[in-house]
């Protein structure tokens, strides 16, 4: 696949942690504007995917770019080495992440949350930051919630204040790694709405780990079905539900419906 | 006589009234050389502790070898070593300093496993998620890890300045005039060492009570909305 229109791409990334190979020569390329949805069993490597994008893991070999960048990588004296602090600082302002366990921190205000990196990475003013936090709560349904800590909203209020802080600093690309996963059932429709929101109303190119199966056939322009380090295979969703070519992929989602009947 | 006052021992409670204020004279320099020294653990202890979480080895690993040979050697074989051994290489300190000094090294080993207890704490996920927002490092340790790990470690801290208070007395052997020693030249000129001895208990009492008291009303007054602590 030789595709210029990609803002990611992996080239035969692999990732060991001490003797498991979590990334197997994976190759993946998401285009611009794309909502690609990644699912597969539980260590198939698809939060590893995320977490490298956004510079929380480093990768063992292969090559990634980001909007025509290298991202663990640099050039210097036309040389390619690896990427330093500076080069990986610039390429995180390409991306938000939202996070499994929302990671806000407990002893700022909502408010705080969402301001402290736009007036500290981009120098926004106090008040240009106020008010693109209140525009992302407001975005969020949050807005009368500003003044609160986090351990006064419930999970799903908190995980919608996450996004709001990851959206404030205008990424090109918004990461969601199981957004919903330690979400209580009656809590999750509430974040799945700000995402299906977010994905129509905004161009932003997403990649969304998930186990909601509705939601991904609901928002994707493509699946991404991973195991044990690779893509085994990829399709619009409606292609990949109903008519899965792989057997792996056939067992996968059969176990799935399995389980969401019997629950 | 001492520092200027004389004592009066015709009676025993003449005498202890008026030895009240040269004990207090040396109980000033306790107090300055515990604060000195304490605020030396502090500094020299939060060094170690970000030298000691460093993620290359080569750091972190003499920033543990060095807190261990602090911890595990004498705190008077520190001090003869900076009292004694130091002027031969032109570092020559007044014994006031040295003591501190010494007693600083000494809780710095201390108050750096505090710190690193309380930098634990902060969970990986937030720092996660501040890189995830590009925050340089110093402000994420500045705004997010200290504001959170200070409220945790402040109890031990103020069990540290106690302990540190009752090791003064160790710096009388390089000759520093604290409590204790001005207690012993009364006793050694008077050769009633009963009475200045009490009192230097007493008002040990008296001084850990309160250093002890205000580490618990910093605790209660430090700003933890929102944090969940234990």
């Amino acid at each position: 696949m030789n595709d210029n229109n990609a803002i990611i791409r992996f080239e035969k990334v692999v990732k060991r942690f001490g003797d498991t190979t979590v990334l197997d020569g994976l190759d993946f390329d998401v285009h611009a504007g794309e909502k690609v949805a990644i699912i597969g069993p539980s260590g198939s490597g698809k939060s590893t995917v995320l977490r490298i994008l956004m510079t929380l893991e480093g990768i063992d070999s292969g090559m990634i770019h980001v909007a025509g960048k290298p991202l663990w990588h640099q050039y210097r004296n036309d040389q390619l080495v690896p990427a330093g602090e500076a080069h990986l600082r610039e390429m995180r302002k390409e991306m938000g992440m939202v996070f499994q366990q929302f990671n806000l921190f407990p002893h700022m205000t909502v408010r705080r949350n969402i301001t402290e990196a736009p007036m500290h990475v981009l120098g926004l003013s106090r008040k240009q930051a106020r008010e693109r936090a209140h525009e992302y709560l407001e975005l969020v349904g949050l807005a009368d919630q500003a003044d609160k800590f986090p351990s006064q909203l419930s999970g799903g209020q908190q995980q919608r204040v996450a996004i709001a802080r990851a959206l404030a600093m205008h990424p090109n690309i918004m990461l969601f790694d199981e957004p919903t996963s330690a979400l209580d059932p009656e809590l999750v429709g509430e974040v799945l709405n700000v995402i299906q929101r977010l994905s129509e109303e905004h161009d932003l190119t997403m990649l969304l780990v998930t186990h909601e199966m509705q939601f991904a056939r609901e928002i994707s322009d493509r699946v991404c079905f991973f195991d044990q380090g690779r893509i085994v295979e990829q399709a619009p969703p409606e292609e990949l539900f109903s008519e899965p070519r792989e057997e792996r992929t056939r067992e996968f989602l059969k176990g799935f419906l399995k389980a969401s009947s019997a629950a | 006589m001492l520092f200027g006052i004389s004592w009066d021992t015709s009676s025993n409670g003449a005498f202890a009234v008026s030895i009240l204020p040269i004990l207090l004279r040396g109980l000033l320099v306790t107090i300055e050389a515990s604060i000195v020294g304490f605020v030396i653990a502090l500094t020299l202890g939060l060094a170690l502790a970000s030298l000691k979480s460093n993620r290359r080895r080569a750091v972190s690993w003499p920033a543990r070898l060095l807190t261990e040979f602090i911890r595990d050697t004498p705190l008077l074989v520190q001090l003869f070593f900076l009292y004694y051994v130091l002027p031969d290489y032109g570092v020559v300190l007044p014994a006031f300093l040295t003591g501190a000094l010494a007693l600083g090294i000494q809780y710095s080993a201390y108050t750096s496993e505090v710190y690193r207890a309380g930098l634990e704490s902060v969970l990986r996920g937030q720092i996660e998620a501040a890189r995830a927002l590009d925050l340089p490092p110093g402000r994420i340790f500045r705004v997010i890890v200290l504001p959170q790990a200070v409220p945790r470690i402040i109890p031990a801290l103020g069990n540290y300045l106690v302990s540190i208070m009752k090791d003064v007395p160790v710096l009388s052997v390089v000759s520093v005039l604290e409590m204790l020693s001005v207690a012993k030249i009364i006793g050694d000129r008077t050769f009633n060492y009963l009475i200045p001895l009490s009192m230097v208990g007493g008002l040990y009492l008296v001084l850990t009570i309160v250093a002890s008291a205000g580490a618990r009303y910093l605790d209660i007054r430090l700003p933890k909305r929102g944090l969940p602590l234990r």
